[in-house]
């Protein structure tokens, strides 16, 4: 299924369908249902025209016929009103707010935010909008970017805010907003040869004192675990609009690919939008499991979970090629995995002297 | 008057034995003589149950409140019995046990007897349902107190209104066997009749299982006729209200029956015999004889219907007694049993758990039934859940002739019986399908009989007769099917309970938000409603009414059965106004949640004892045990509802409608179950149709039980 986003201001219209549809329903004796894509690792297809992940054709029925079904539809009345409401209002809220503010809606209460949350990306693959448009924004910012770009970002006062990412930012970089599209930032100029997206503070922190940005040419963009959609769209943006490439430098865990994917070929959770957050061309540089190897680099068991997950990912169709089989299957046969950090073992610079540029060199990007 | 019962064959001598004019006897006697009372009794402190401190203490309650509940029910008075256990002085291991009884007294004459002399008792031939049929009798804790205390055991009584309390000390001369008088005097007592034994003695006074709380405890549920007072030696109180004032049926003494005798008996009888001839002898002296059998029976002896009683040869007794078992012969009649009831065995379980508040109770009483000669019935009840333990085991409650059995509770029949049976099939854990098995439930087994098999003179544990223990597992079963639907029923309706909210909260909300977000009107549900059903939905509720007697409103009660049963009992009607006062109101709500009209036949069974009053819609058919009705087409989404008036039961003895449904596929009905029993009365087929249930269970357990133990032999047979 091909979704394209609905062109902006239809949010207010899309809630009231969804009123309309139950309506319809209950008034011609019908039992009220909802549907919308399976949200599962079984139904995400390739998308040959974006190259990223997106929802198959299999479809979940939210109905009335049971308790929990009804419910489900009692909270997304609820959620489309409200929502529907703080656009007329041009009034904005987190998820965590909205969590609090479904407290007074009686039945329709939530037991836990993350069944709120959820909910709000059930909203968005109805509707075809996206979460930005509802006004919901997540808690968390968008991460960290030190690198040779200058932005202009549009501050609350609607003042336009020209910053450059190495000289107009401390040691801790640019904080990436939670709106990215144009009318809030746009991308002025970019002078660097690729970019990194690294997956934990730590090492973006030691990349940066080491001054990996100046000494490669490189845009640092810190993830800060499994990305927001923020820095997502970001990284994706910067690729497109400058046409450099991308690499992605995590731990070596099956977490940490899961992060990979979600950056360059889209997440389960948000295939519906695909297009606009997963950067395609971007490329995994490591830590992989043939790293841990060749690096000798200290380790941890995997635990349960670990193992757990890395057999999920060998029948995820995201890791169904050659490069990710190999590399999961050697991990599940090793036992073992090792943090970016593990590189300290030969000294704070290896990695930017040693590894970094045997990778990226090996990759072809420098 | 009776005031300890010695059972037949239970081995002890009685004084007129001992006299017997034989010359060996004599000789016997006099050996007998050479020992004293007290030797014999330090000898058989095990036999008489005083073999340690703790069970002297329960021992000595209940040969004492027997003794009580006897002396009442002799005399037909719903007995009043209170026991206290006090600290002697300040002694923590010497009490004083005093029992107090309603009874009709004992005249001062037979006071020393009775409570004086080991081995006195009165009717120790009566073939009948009896409590004493354990330890030794009220003089054997007297004697134990005096050996263990040196003190004297002191009773009161007072034999009716007019008459002073005689009181006086006991004293056992144990060289002697004979009792003694001592500080006798007269006083006065308020109620008109009545006796107190008083004695003190050795124990230990301990809490649980098997303690004296729990030996009254036990007796109350068994005799919900008695009230039972009970004074704890730290002064806690305790009362055993009684739950029901019907007096228990008394028990007719039978003649013996043919299957149960032996040789020795028949000669005593033969002996004693009043009849010239052996075939009125026979047709007298021994139950279930008709003139018929004892044709066979003197055919299959060889022996001639002329023959004098009196001059029969050992060989012709012999060659008697033989025939006696070649012969068919009926069942010996029933009517010397007593059992509780199953309405009673529900009361009595109801109001001493009522601390657990439980939540499904249910009795069961099998028809009587014969061992060797012997007529006996079983009686089970099961008591689920509420705050009872969900993981440990099942708690069993023994009872033999309305007398708890707290002791050897693993070497008995009642016991093996549970075991036996694969709980897991009726809903409850059981490792291996064998055992005891676990669960928040209280069996409860009584066995009543004019001779209960026990396995051996302490009797407090009944022998494995095949014939008893598979009637006991016929009951067991059977209130365990019971137990099973109860829970399917509960599991059942906690889903569709589900269904309920989402159409009386959840769908109402669903519609009022959809409509005020498109400001248009909320639309109707009640066909959205049936599609999410899609069910009959029948729900019974039970409440009691009390009833204010001789109040005009009775003549509007008039029982419909009435109108429809020749054969009621022709008190019926006054039962409806003077029995116990509670009205049981059922109603029963008939919700038509299916997209299309619904019209089917309702059952209702109700119990043999209730009168049916009040019934609306008017009944298609009533009988005894149940009440049809034949419902008109319920409109889709709408409600019938049913109200039927009880009369003749007590306060929460019935509460729960067992309801069928007929002419309606059973898979969209909620609430009751399929009809299966055709038009025939429901004690035929229902019945009928169970007991097949219940022998198929039987195979099937004794199948895998035979597979078990032929898998073991072969196992052993490799071995070797």
């Amino acid at each position: 299924m091909v979704t394209k986003a609905v062109p902006k201001g239809d949010a207010v219209k899309r809630m009231g369908d969804i009123a309309s549809k139950i309506y319809h329903d209950l008034a011609s004796s019908e039992i009220p249902t909802l549907s919308l894509p399976a949200r599962t690792k079984s139904n995400i297809e390739f998308n040959e025209m974006y190259r990223v992940w997106k929802y198959g054709n299999a479809t979940t029925t939210r109905s009335a016929k049971s308790l929990d079904g009804a419910y489900m539809l009692l909270r997304t009345m609820h959620m489309a009103d409200f929502i529907k409401s703080m656009i007329d209002q041009k009034k904005s809220s987190t998820l965590r707010e909205m969590y609090y503010i479904s407290e007074g809606w009686g039945l329709a209460k939530f037991g836990a935010q993350q069944e709120s949350d959820s909910l709000a990306e059930d909203l968005e693959i109805m509707t075809l909008c996206m979460r930005e448009e509802f006004k919901l924004r997540p808690e968390e910012d968008g991460a960290r970017v030190i690198g040779n770009l200058t932005l202009e970002e549009r501050t609350r006062k609607g003042d336009i805010m020209k910053i450059h990412c190495q000289e107009d930012v401390g040691d801790a970089g640019y904080s990436i907003p939670y709106n990215v599209e144009p009318e809030k930032l746009k991308i002025k100029s970019v002078d660097a040869d690729f970019i990194l997206a690294i997956e934990t503070g730590g090492m973006f922190d030691r990349l940066a004192e080491n001054g990996f940005d100046e000494s490669h040419r490189s845009v640092l963009v810190h993830l800060k675990g499994q990305p927001a959609r923020s820095t997502r769209r970001f990284i994706k943006r910067l690729n497109e609009e400058s046409g450099l490439p991308v690499v992605v430098f995590t731990d070596g865990d099956p977490w940490s690919f899961r992060i990979f994917a979600s950056v360059a070929y889209g997440a389960i959770k948000t295939a519906h939008i695909s297009e606009y957050l997963a950067t395609p061309a971007a490329q995994f540089l490591g830590i992989t499991p043939s790293d841990i190897v060749n690096y000798d680099l200290p380790t941890d068991k995997l635990t349960d979970q670990d193992t757990r997950a890395l057999q999920a990912e060998l029948t995820d169709p995201r890791f169904a090629d050659e490069f990710w089989r190999g590399e999961i299957e050697l991990q599940l046969k090793m036992k073992k995995k090792s943090e970016q950090q593990a590189l300290a073992k030969y000294g704070l610079d290896y990695v930017t002297d040693h590894y970094l540029p045997e990778k990226l060199a090996e990759m072809g990007v420098i | 008057m009776r005031r300890r019962d010695l059972t037949a064959g239970c081995g002890l001598l009685t004084e007129e034995d001992a006299m017997a004019p034989t010359p060996i006897a004599e000789q016997l006697a006099k050996n007998q003589k050479e020992i004293s009372v007290a030797e014999f009794f330090e000898r058989n402190k095990h036999v008489l149950g005083f073999d340690s401190p703790t069970r002297a203490l329960i021992t000595g309650v209940k040969e004492a409140v027997d003794n009580a509940l006897d002396a009442c029910e002799e005399a037909q008075v719903l007995p009043e019995v209170n026991v206290s256990l006090a600290y002697l002085g300040d002694s923590r291991e010497e009490f004083v046990l005093s029992v107090e009884d309603n009874g009709p007294g004992i005249v001062k004459r037979q006071i020393p007897s009775i409570f004086g002399k080991l081995l006195y008792g009165s009717r120790f031939h009566a073939i009948r349902q009896s409590r004493g049929q354990q330890g030794i009798g009220i003089s054997a804790a007297v004697l134990y107190g005096q050996l263990t205390t040196g003190q004297h055991a002191k009773v009161s009584s007072k034999i009716g209104d007019g008459h002073p309390v005689y009181s006086c000390d006991i004293f056992i001369d144990t060289k002697k066997n004979y009792p003694e008088i001592m500080n006798e005097s007269l006083d006065h007592w308020e109620k008109p009749s009545g006796t107190r034994i008083t004695v003190p003695m050795l124990g230990r006074y301990v809490k649980g299982r098997q303690s004296v709380y729990e030996y009254l405890r036990g007796t109350a549920i068994v005799n919900p006729h008695a009230r039972i007072t009970y004074t704890e030696p730290d002064g806690t109180h305790h009362v055993f209200e009684r739950a029901s004032d019907v007096m228990p049926r008394e028990c007719v003494e039978i003649k013996p029956h043919p299957h149960g005798v032996e040789v020795g008996t028949v000669i005593k009888m033969t002996k004693g015999a009043n009849n010239r001839y052996l075939s009125g002898f026979l047709q007298t002296e021994f139950s279930s004889m008709g003139s018929r059998t004892v044709t066979d029976v003197l055919k299959a002896a060889g022996l001639n219907k002329s023959d004098n009683p009196r001059e029969m040869t050992l060989q012709q007794i012999r060659s008697l007694v033989e025939a006696f078992k070649k012969v068919k012969i009926m069942a010996p009649p029933t009517d010397c049993l007593s059992p509780i009831g199953e309405t009673l065995v529900k009361r009595g379980l109801k109001k001493e758990t009522e601390e657990i508040s439980p939540e499904f109770i249910i009795s069961c009483m099998r028809q009587p039934a014969v061992h060797s000669g012997s007529p006996f019935q079983i009686e089970v009840g099961m008591v689920y859940g509420g705050s009872l333990p969900r993981d440990g085991q099942v708690r069993i409650l023994r009872f033999a002739n309305r007398v708890p059995l707290i002791y050897q509770q693993g070497g008995c029949a009642l016991t093996h019986s549970i075991e036996q049976i694969d709980w897991r099939r009726y809903g409850l854990d059981q490792r291996g399908g064998k055992g005891i098995p676990n669960g928040p439930a209280i069996f409860l087994v009584h066995i009543a009989s004019t001779n209960i098999p026990f396995t051996n003179e302490s009797k407090e544990a009944v022998a494995d007769i095949p014939d008893v223990v598979g009637e006991i597992k016929l009951a067991l079963r059977d209130c365990a099917r019971r137990l099973q639907q109860h829970l399917k029923k509960k599991e059942k309706r906690a889903k569709t309970k589900q269904k309920f909210e989402l159409i009386t909260k959840v769908l109402p909300e669903i519609a009022s938000k959809s409509a005020g977000m498109l400001g248009k009107p909320v639309p109707n549900l009640d066909h959205v409603i049936t599609k999410i059903m899609d069910i009959v939905w029948i729900d019974d509720e039970i409440r009691y009414e009390k009833v204010q007697k001789a109040q005009p409103v009775e003549e509007e009660r008039k029982p419909v059965r009435q109108m429809t049963f020749d054969e009621l009992p022709e008190d019926a009607a006054d039962a409806v106004v003077s029995s116990s006062g509670w009205i049981t109101v059922s109603s029963i709500k008939v919700q038509n949640y299916t997209q299309k009209p619904q019209g089917f036949t309702i059952h209702a069974l109700i119990p043999p004892e209730a009168t049916l009053g009040r019934a609306e819609p008017v009944p298609s058919k009533v009988t005894p045990k149940k009440i049809s009705w034949e419902l008109p087409e319920i409109p889709s989404a709408k409600t019938l509802t049913i109200v039927f008036e009880l009369a003749g039961l007590g306060k929460g003895d019935f509460d729960e409608n067992e309801i069928y449904t007929e002419g309606i596929n059973p898979l969209c009905v909620i609430g009751a179950d399929n009809w299966e029993g055709g038009d025939t009365d429901v004690e035929v087929s229902v019945l009928g149709h169970q007991e097949e249930e219940i022998a198929k269970e039987e195979l099937e357990d004794d199948l895998e039980r035979a597979s078990e133990k032929g898998s073991k032999e072969k196992a052993t047979g490799g071995d070797e």
